[in-house]
């Protein structure tokens, strides 16, 4: 019994953290929102050079074949950092799907381009995620029709996964459709409309089964807790370093007890999610029968307690934190979209509590 | 990440459950109903003993003091509490989890002799004398003294929430004995009889209706001096030894997946206006969420175990079970009451009562638990400092001692 990361996995995460320190400063992540760049050339880069884009991707087609463990683990560090890069569908929700439905002639065609950083796949589940089944996308002899929102990652996609009404997964080229940034709060990472009219599409055939889209979405959302935890836990981290330097009344404010008693609470509620974070990831691969219901609430509870962070690290600032110039905003507003992304808290638990038959 | 057990305690596990199925009806669970009060006591020592010899009690404690003698190994006692309540087994003791690890360490060879044998073998019980009306949180201010006259220590004073005093045969106790000393240098750390004259038990009644706890007041209780574990003036020093074996209890995420699971059952049995309660959305929604959380500490708690097991210290993981363990409990017993609605409320002997009261029961004794053992505030206060590193309230100068 050895619940804990591997030296591997802690030093996987290091060295990802420490390239992320030094390129993905907040500076950096401002020049990237005014700049509406949601795929920085530099980030990217040092995730290809890290070999990272091919994580979970087979040994046999040019990736690392990593579980999706260390794959949740780079999600939490790009969480952590806020990279305006798109990882999570094209480098994870991607080759996963594509691995477990796809042709062997897909398989080998998309899955190295994968590895390789030269395909960018956007994740277009959310018509059958978040409770909008009544979208009407539907696939009429090999052309997929319909409104699509909130495609991950859409607006740096060469590819889209697409998932229509009958719960099929599709592959589209992006150079058939024309996707549109919608403005969410967060501008680090793009989620895109795109609407489909005729558009020619392919098969993943493994997908002609509920289940499959269902572990597809169960991976998105474990690794979009993933994203929230990282991002959560630097929340947490710069309120605990700000209640130590920040003096009032002659003290540092961290040694009044309503802001260290704010500080612990967040830390209460905050460690236990990265055991659940864990353990889902873990059983991606290790303990399938559990991951729907795991992820429904790591994603689910991740939401709840990283709002919690947010709201109260952004207070512990007081009204620095409700200002552009320390820029703790953009950590609130990319929980703010995971919260809500492939389904809201109430929506996920809803499944959870479907999934076990209650 | 390896959720499964090699094969050493695989075969544990294997040998542990032929014990349980081979010798479970000598557990005094099971024993016949017509025993005298004694003759179930020496079943429940005759079982502790069977215990110990086949090292699923007293695991770690060094033979020659009565225990098993095993090297330590988190994963086992984890193993033997699991399989024990799995099997809804009487699990054995240590003697006294608090007591016991404190004599092994600061006691000398004399009183290891005389206090460890015995408590092991569950012939000598203990109470734990340190909180006071007037110091709960500021446990070090305590002011319950003791002078020397000849060989004794005399004692006065008053002790509070004091569990199972009734029963008790001895009490490992904080008494003040060098009164000009700073506040945490001048506590001494004591044992004695609870037959000792001037010694006084009176129950303690709670919300819950029941008295758990005692009071207990001393005058010119009489000890000898000999019954020190350390020196004079060293109690906090060994007290903090001690705590640090008590609040490991508070919080288990076990007992709270039981408790959740309990739930789960009732609310898919009960009905109301013929919808089964687990059917109403707002309900449903509120489980759910609980759900999540004990999924969280049961993970978090594999965690701690894991870091146990290769001998580092948990750290931040560990700092929380109380805080949250206790709050999640008194959550779950909330919304068991609240699912339940007027009939939530009925209480011990009460026509219509659903699980014999014992919500109401839980969601008093809950927030009881969430006071003791180190309130939800000290845990915060812990939590800040200790993990987060943050400073401690600064100290007016009138309060320093």
């Amino acid at each position: 019994m050895d619940f804990a990361l591997s030296e591997e996995q802690a030093i996987l995460q290091d060295t990802l953290k420490e390239f992320l320190r030094q390129h993905c400063t907040l500076d950096k992540v401002r020049q990237c929102v005014h700049d509406s760049v949601t795929c920085d050339a530099d980030i990217s880069r040092g995730l290809l050079e890290l070999g990272l884009p091919g994580i979970v991707v087979p040994e046999e087609f040019g990736g690392a074949g990593l579980s999706y463990l260390d794959a949740a683990l780079v999600v939490e560090a790009l969480g952590e950092a806020i990279a305006p890069v798109p990882f999570l569908g094209p480098n994870v929700v991607a080759p996963f799907t594509i691995s477990a439905t796809g042709s062997d002639q897909q398989k080998s065609d998309w899955l190295p381009k994968i590895a390789s950083g030269s395909v960018l796949f956007g994740i277009a589940f959310s018509e059958t995620s978040g409770g909008r089944i009544d979208s009407l996308t539907f696939v009429d002899s090999e052309r997929i029709n319909g409104e699509f929102t909130f495609v991950i990652d859409g607006n740096d996609a060469s590819h889209l996964l697409v998932a229509d009404q009958n719960s099929e997964i599709y592959l589209v080229d992006v150079n058939d459709v024309a996707p549109t940034l919608l403005r969410s709060i967060d501008r680090t990472r793009s989620v895109a409309q795109v609407t489909m009219d005729n558009t020619p599409c392919e098969l993943l055939p493994g997908s002609s089964n509920f289940e499959a889209l269902d572990r597809s979405i169960a991976v998105a959302r474990i690794m979009l807790a993933a994203d929230s935890l990282g991002a959560a836990q630097s929340m947490l981290d710069k309120a605990v370093a700000y209640a130590k330097e920040r003096k009032q009344f002659n003290r540092v404010i961290g040694s009044f007890q309503a802001v260290k008693h704010m500080c612990a609470e967040m830390a209460a509620e905050l460690e236990p999610c990265r055991s659940l974070v864990w353990y889902a990831a873990h059983s991606v691969l290790a303990i399938p029968d559990e991951t729907q219901v795991v992820a429904c609430h790591a994603k689910a509870h991740l939401s709840d307690v990283a709002q919690f962070v947010a709201r109260k690290s952004t207070e512990v600032h007081g009204g620095m934190g409700f200002t552009d110039l320390l820029g703790l905003h953009y950590w609130f507003k990319r929980i703010g979209l995971n919260r809500q992304l492939l389904g809201s808290p109430d929506v996920i638990r809803e499944e959870a509590a479907r999934a076990q038959d209650w | 990440m390896d959720l499964a057990y090699s094969e050493e305690y695989e075969q544990f596990r294997e040998e542990l459950r032929r014990f349980l199925k081979e010798n479970k009806q000598r557990s005094p669970d099971m024993v016949t109903t017509s025993f005298t009060g004694e003759e179930r006591a020496q079943a429940a020592r005759d079982w502790q003993q069977l215990l110990i010899d086949h090292g699923y009690a007293a695991r770690t404690i060094p033979r020659e003091y009565g225990g098993y003698g095993a090297k330590p190994d988190p994963l086992k006692s984890h193993i033997i509490a699991e399989e024990f309540a799995k099997h809804r087994v009487r699990p054995g003791h240590s003697g006294d989890n608090r007591l016991v690890p404190t004599v092994l360490e600061l006691g000398t060879e004399e009183q290891k002799q005389w206090l460890v044998p015995p408590t092991v073998r569950g012939e000598m019980t203990w109470c734990q004398g340190y909180s006071e009306p007037e110091s709960g949180s500021d446990l070090a201010s305590l002011t319950t003294h003791a002078y020397v006259d000849g060989d004794e220590f005399v004692i006065n004073g008053q002790k509070i929430w004091t569990s199972g005093a009734k029963r008790a045969d001895m009490m490992f106790c904080l008494v003040r004995t060098e009164p000009d000393a700073p506040k945490h240098e001048g506590i001494s750390y004591l044992i004695f009889s609870m037959d000792t004259p001037g010694i006084e038990v009176r129950p303690l009644v709670t919300m819950t209706g029941e008295a758990f706890f005692n009071e207990v007041f001393f005058t010119d209780a009489r000890v000898p001096t000999t019954q020190i574990i350390g020196k004079r003036g060293e109690g906090w020093f060994v007290a903090n030894n001690t705590l640090k074996y008590e609040r490991e209890g508070l919080g288990d995420p076990n007992q709270t997946e039981s408790r959740l699971l309990e739930l789960i059952s009732m609310m898919q049995l009960e009905t109301l206006d013929g919808e089964r309660l687990i059917d109403r959305p707002v309900y449903r929604d509120r489980l759910q969420k609980l759900q999540g959380r004990v999924l969280a500490m049961k993970f978090n708690s594999m965690r701690v175990l894991t870091s146990r097991s290769k001998g580092e210290e948990p750290g931040l993981p560990r700092w929380i079970v109380k805080l949250q363990g206790c709050e999640l409990n008194h959550q779950i017993a909330n919304l068991a009451i609240d699912v339940l609605g007027e009939l939530g409320t009925l209480y011990y002997g009460s026509p219509l009562l659903r699980a014999n009261g014992s919500w109401q029961q839980r969601y008093m004794m809950d927030l009881g638990l969430i006071i003791g053992g180190g309130t939800a505030q000290i845990q915060k206060n812990i939590i800040g400092e200790r993990a987060l590193g943050l400073p401690k309230e600064p100290k007016q100068a009138s309060q320093q001692v």
